[in-house]
């Protein structure tokens, strides 16, 4: 059977696995609870990987990489911004068309700027965001059940683990206990009723799509100085729309999404342990089902078989003044 | 009223919008360090100046035209299919698995039998997020992306766990019998003596393509179906009054949009012998840039496709002779996707303005 350690090990690599979902994940909650919808989650989580990784290269400071990676997250959010808000645009086109932006301009940039075939070099050191032990990890160790867990699951991730997970009451808070929040979900479902009450919807609306990028940012450069170390092409690999696959899941709410994450986060953490599963299960569970699982259960949700999953009313429209 | 006149509509915005996405990828070329001169002149001689190079311009052609027609016959329902990865994927399981099972004696006979398997699955695979749509009021963007990636999975799968002839490596089914082969374009061409290259991959599916354009074409604008369809898209409250049934047209268009889309395997996976990984190439979502610039008409979806071929073509060229990374297709994919679907206003409101000032100046002159 499986041991308490693989336990706690698939559910550190859960936790690690989540966090840029997470990321994305409330991300795309803000814009869409301001009624932009952003197909485009992928692409930014790509471009802010390859521009952390790149300037944490070449500089050699993580710091001055968080700060590129979440300025090319923005910039895609703007251009989603100018398309979808400004010139009323289709918003899930542009989405598209985002996602394509990114998985191209990363790999010629990368290319012509490190000549390593579409990656960037390995990152080290300073380069990186390195794990953090937190107090009395080695000296809880010894206590049952407690210290293991400190010690292998709360205790040794990178920082933007655990600013992840604070990020969750944060969004939680600003969302629906101040009067921004009330205003931005108010613009997600009825933008006549704000314009009404004489708040510019189009501003509220561009902050929104602001700080889905800079959440989404945040989640690129997890991937690319965290997660892992540099930047590879297709890195973000679908995790943008597992975290629009999540977003439904938790009917665009923080705390259900953070418990969506950590579920998607599960399962790919299970199908890095195909023998776990097997030994669980009690017979081999194609690889290729786990891969698949997150977006089957998305469409079981949207299929409302769980609960019917009802986005913000003005989602996906642009809104028109009234003359 | 209209403040512009229907060929500024047709031609001059998607016209501007291509010339922009041209001149933003010129300056992506520029600043990667490369002549955007050179590498335009790199893709035409590649793509264009043999026949050769068009056998593979055509090829690709081929398979965005069963896509782009796919994406747009939705388009006019008003739905957005992004699907078209996923049903061109399993499109290509149907192809396999019938020329497969039967040792087919001749191509003759093996072709309707893989167009049939081609368009079931590719059809099959759009009903359920259609019904999720008509029924459930799920949204088929997201529904359409979730099953490009079960598609994905599943076809590994049957291809490492089922497909795959015990003993082989690489997760490929067995080739087709040789009474599966296609005959190649310049087999066709060779019978009113027209010399082509053999080498090239372009088979009697391109044929087949320009057909489906006519019957598209056929279908919207000239059945009773196709008016429901484009009346739907219009406006559904209008087409409700009118008694067409929002189910019965969501449902309708996208098994044709997945049955164009399963199309494509005829091209690609009949004309290469048997069922890879991936044979569907991006093709699925190139199909929703060539459907934005072809305005979701059949005679725009091919000259958009024809483009696109010669893209796709002209840019594995560059890849070779000018070492510039094929993802600069994709670069100009998403430009052209951007500014003929996204960005369509910005370039659209000038216009209109420039044009009622001319009306203006008219009607005072």
């Amino acid at each position: 059977m499986v041991d308490f350690l693989t336990v706690l090990q698939i559910l550190d690599t859960t936790l690690r696995l989540a966090t840029p979902l997470l990321f994305a994940c409330l991300a795309g909650l803000v814009s869409e609870r301001a009624g932009i919808f952003d197909i485009g989650l992928e692409g930014k989580l790509l471009a802010s990987a390859f521009f952390s990784a790149a300037v944490a290269a070449a500089t050699g400071s993580v710091w001055l990489g968080l700060l590129a990676g979440i300025a090319a997250s923005l910039t895609l959010s703007g251009i989603h911004g100018v398309a979808s808000i400004t010139f009323r645009g289709n918003q899930l086109i542009s989405g598209v068309a985002i996602n394509f932006l990114a998985a191209g301009l990363t790999v010629l940039i990368a290319q012509s700027w490190f000549q390593q075939g579409g990656r960037t070099p390995s990152l080290s050191g300073g380069a990186r965001f390195q794990e953090i032990t937190l107090p009395f990890a080695e000296s809880l160790s010894g206590v049952p059940i407690f210290g293991p867990i400190y010690k292998e699951l709360i205790s040794g991730h990178s920082l933007l683990v655990y600013v992840g997970l604070l990020t969750v009451p944060l969004v939680w808070w600003v969302l629906f206990r101040t009067r921004f929040g009330l205003r931005l979900r108010a613009v997600g479902e009825n933008p006549a009723a704000v314009d009404t009450a004489g708040i510019p919807v189009v501003r509220l609306r561009y902050m929104a799509v602001g700080i889905c990028g800079i959440l989404c940012g945040l989640g690129g450069v997890y991937l690319a100085t965290g997660l892992q170390a540099g930047f590879v092409k297709d890195m973000s690999s679908g995790r943008g729309f597992i975290a629009l696959a999540a977003l439904i899941f938790a009917k665009w709410r923080p705390w259900y999404a953070l418990f969506a994450c950590l579920l998607f986060g599960f399962f790919q953490a299970l199908s890095f342990r195909p023998d776990v599963v097997a030994a669980v299960m009690r017979f081999d569970v194609p690889g290729q089902l786990m891969d698949a699982l997150p977006y089957i259960l998305t469409v079981v949700i949207l299929a409302g078989f769980v609960g019917k999953a009802i986005p913000p009313r003005a989602g996906g429209e642009p809104y028109v003044k009234e003359q | 009223m209209d403040v512009m006149p229907k060929w500024a509509d047709a031609i001059l915005i998607p016209l501007i919008s291509i010339l922009l996405a041209f001149a933003i990828s010129g300056l992506v070329i520029l600043a990667i360090g490369k002549d955007p001169i050179e590498a335009f002149r790199i893709m035409v001689t590649g793509a264009l100046g043999s026949s050769y190079g068009w056998g593979f311009t055509l090829y690709y052609t081929t398979n965005f035209i069963f896509t782009g027609l796919a994406v747009a016959i939705a388009f006019h329902a008003r739905l957005f299919n992004i699907g078209g990865e996923g049903q061109a994927t399993l499109g290509g399981l149907g192809v396999a698995l019938v020329l497969l099972a039967v040792p087919w004696p001749h191509w003759s006979l093996a072709l309707p039998a893989a167009i049939l398997g081609a368009m079931l699955f590719g059809a099959a695979w759009a009903l359920i997020p259609a019904y999720l749509q008509a029924k459930r009021g799920s949204h088929i963007v997201i529904t359409t992306i979730m099953f490009n990636y079960i598609a994905w999975a599943l076809l590994t799968y049957l291809l490492v766990e089922v497909l795959k002839p015990a003993g082989q490596q690489s997760p490929e089914s067995r080739r087709f019998g040789p009474g599966a082969e296609l005959p190649g374009l310049s087999d066709v061409l060779g019978l009113v003596g027209i010399p082509f290259s053999s080498a090239a991959p372009v088979n009697v599916s391109f044929l087949l393509a320009i057909l489906a354009c006519y019957f598209v074409w056929l279908l919207l604008w000239r059945t009773r179906l196709g008016y429901e369809i484009r009346a739907y898209g219009h406006s559904e409250t209008a087409a409700a009054y009118a008694g067409i049934s929002a189910t019965r047209i969501i449902i309708i268009a996208m098994l044709i949009s997945g049955a164009l889309a399963g199309l494509m395997a005829v091209n690609a996976v009949m004309g290469a012998g048997r069922l890879i990984n991936n044979s569907v190439e991006n093709a699925g979502f190139i199909g929703i840039a060539v459907a934005l610039m072809g305005r979701s008409h059949p005679v725009g979806v091919f000259l958009a496709a024809l483009l696109f071929g010669f893209l796709y073509q002209g840019g594995a060229e560059l890849a070779l002779w000018a070492s510039i990374p094929t993802e600069l297709i994709v670069v100009i994919q998403s430009l052209v996707i951007l500014f003929t679907g996204a960005l369509d206003n910005m370039v659209r409101m000038p216009l209109e303005r420039i044009f009622l000032a001319f009306r203006r100046s008219e009607r005072e002159g």
